[in-house]
């Protein structure tokens, strides 16, 4: 009996300090990249990185054009993101539910959602880089759509389904037609879910580089023009990392501080959002 | 199962409402949930201006029969029903008939309070909106009449703009009766309405659907026996989708002709 007792102790206490040792581990390497990143990163920010654009090796510079291209490649492939896979995501839930049809999109979802992002970009550049003859702004933001879509999807479907059924029972038996309770009460009610997936898609997206190198490519020079290649902080600092000059990766390391803040920033938001929820 | 079954065929209608004060009857009324038939020829004439309860153990197709009577279930694909349902003298399961409109004649609550996700006073008012284009006063008209109607006025009116989710539960309640008064239907259906409710709060809906039985004909399903007896004019009791018995509620409680139906009010089973 107590022999029994004490291994059963025993079995608890390893088991416990397994789990504990296994986190540590885990959590070791994400303290390491943060802090590198961090002490790197905050040596390197001044205010031309917000005011130059990126430089020639050797002259003072910033990213002035890298944080407004990524700012308007992910703004419009979210706008893109956003329509479709709010409104795929809603079809799935309110009208697909379980049809041969919507089994088959919702497959097709899921096989997008892990898709290997080089494969968007290599996808991309065929379908509008060489037709077009050019890498152009617009083609980055189309591949960052494609990543961005399917995870909108996911979560709007995700969580439709979450909302009660006698809330659409509700509308319909008020004589609203079934969109228009979708729209006015069912939208409204899941608004913090939905607004959750558009911005966990953003934080997906933001740090996406393979696409971009196939699509937007990059530019030196300020460029508000979607229809030229475009500066974005991904491709610059898959650039500037590489090379042997030290303003150069310093650049690198400021930009990955960059979006690894704005990820947080999203993140932290998203919590916020849905604890409220919560309440 | 089957003995008990064949036990109930014949409904005993005990009294009728007069023919000339029936609004809404159903007529040899079956409902299948796929290959499901979970009532059997129903008929149960509904009396305009008066509360009808539907009282019957849990399963026994009360909900369902409810839930047929605005075609509410005709948002799920396998769920059909057979037999007619009258309204006004039409049949409102015949091919062609105007769903969007007999949704508007025929109001429902729920069991869970599903207050939208608005302020009260959008919630009052969606439904008006949908149909009808008037002005801002008189919208403000209708919400207060509907919110009166509901016996919420007093309780809401300094905070019309706050939302609907913002009440308590009793308060929802009647904010969802409110929202569905408001399209002034000819008949509301309650499933269970007070199911989620403190006592003071159903003591409160219970008055409230005492009051709107002077302009609307009601059917209330209820597990509450004491309920139905207090609120209601007709009583069916129906078991394993077929009605039992029917009659004035003042019988079906203190005289009742079926054996199940006695052994049900009297709280032998159920």
């Amino acid at each position: 009996m107590d022999i029994k007792r004490i291994s059963r102790t025993l079995a608890n206490t390893v088991f416990i300090g397994f789990c504990f040792l296994v986190t540590f581990i885990a959590l070791a390497a994400l303290a390491a990249i943060l802090w590198s990143l961090i002490g790197q990163g905050f040596k390197g920010i001044d205010l031309n990185v917000f005011t130059k654009d990126t430089p020639a090796p050797g002259s003072t510079g910033g990213l002035r054009n890298a944080i407004l291209g990524s700012l308007m490649l992910c703004g419009f492939a979210m706008l893109g993101a956003a329509v479709v896979g709010v409104l795929a995501g809603t079809w799935l839930s309110e009208y697909g539910k379980e049809s041969p049809y919507a089994r088959v999109v919702r497959f097709m979802n899921d096989v997008l959602l892990s898709a290997p992002s080089i494969l968007v970009g290599l996808f991309v550049y065929e379908l509008m880089v060489r037709p077009l003859h050019g890498f152009s702004g617009f083609a980055g933001a189309v591949a960052l759509a494609l990543i961005a879509a399917p995870v909108v999807t996911r979560a709007t479907e995700d969580v439709l389904n979450l909302q009660p059924t006698a809330l659409r029972e509700a509308g319909i038996a008020l004589g609203a037609p079934r969109w228009v309770t979708i729209r006015k009460v069912i939208w409204r009610s899941a608004g913090g879910g939905l607004l959750t997936g558009l911005m966990l898609a953003f934080a997906r997206i933001s740090g996406e580089t393979a696409p971009l190198l196939f699509t937007a490519l990059n530019n030196q020079f300020f460029n508000w023009n979607m229809t030229k290649p475009m500066s974005n902080l991904p491709v610059v600092i898959f650039n500037y990392a590489l090379t042997p000059y030290d303003d150069w990766r310093r650049l690198a390391w400021v930009g990955a501080l960059l979006i690894t803040v704005a990820v947080l920033a999203v993140n932290t938001l998203v919590r916020a959002i849905s604890s409220e929820g919560d309440k | 199962m089957t003995t008990s079954l064949q036990s109930v065929e014949k409904a005993l209608i005990v009294e009728a409402p007069a023919a000339e004060t029936i609004k809404l009857e159903t007529q040899d009324l079956s409902f299948y949930y796929g290959d499901h038939k979970s009532l059997h020829e129903v008929s149960i004439p509904f009396a305009d201006k008066a509360v009808t309860a539907l009282i019957g153990p849990s399963g026994c197709g009360k909900s369902t029969l409810l839930r047929a009577l605005n075609r509410i279930y005709n948002l799920y694909p396998g769920h059909r029903a057979e037999g007619q349902i009258i309204l006004d003298g039409k049949d409102i399961l015949a091919r062609g008939a105007d769903i969007a409109g007999l949704r508007t004649k025929v109001g429902m609550v729920f069991q869970k309070p599903t207050p939208f996700p608005m302020s009260i006073y959008d919630n009052v008012a969606f439904g008006v909106r949908l149909y009808e284009n008037i002005s801002k006063a008189e919208l403000d008209n209708r919400v207060e009449e509907a919110l009166r109607r509901a016996a919420l006025w007093d309780e809401v009116k300094d905070k019309l703009k706050r939302p609907g989710t913002g009440l308590s539960g009793g308060q929802q309640q009647r904010l969802c009766v409110a929202r569905g008064v408001a399209v002034r239907p000819e008949v509301l259906l309650l499933d269970e309405p007070a199911s989620a409710l403190d006592p003071i709060s159903t003591a409160k809906l219970e008055e409230t659907i005492t009051q709107l039985k002077q302009d609307h004909t009601i059917v209330i399903v209820t597990h509450n026996m004491g309920q139905a007896a207090r609120i209601s004019d007709y009583t069916a009791f129906m078991y394993l989708g077929r009605l039992v018995e029917f009659g004035r509620t003042e019988q079906v409680f203190t005289t009742p002709r079926a054996k199940r139906t006695q052994d049900y009010v009297t709280g032998r089973f159920g």
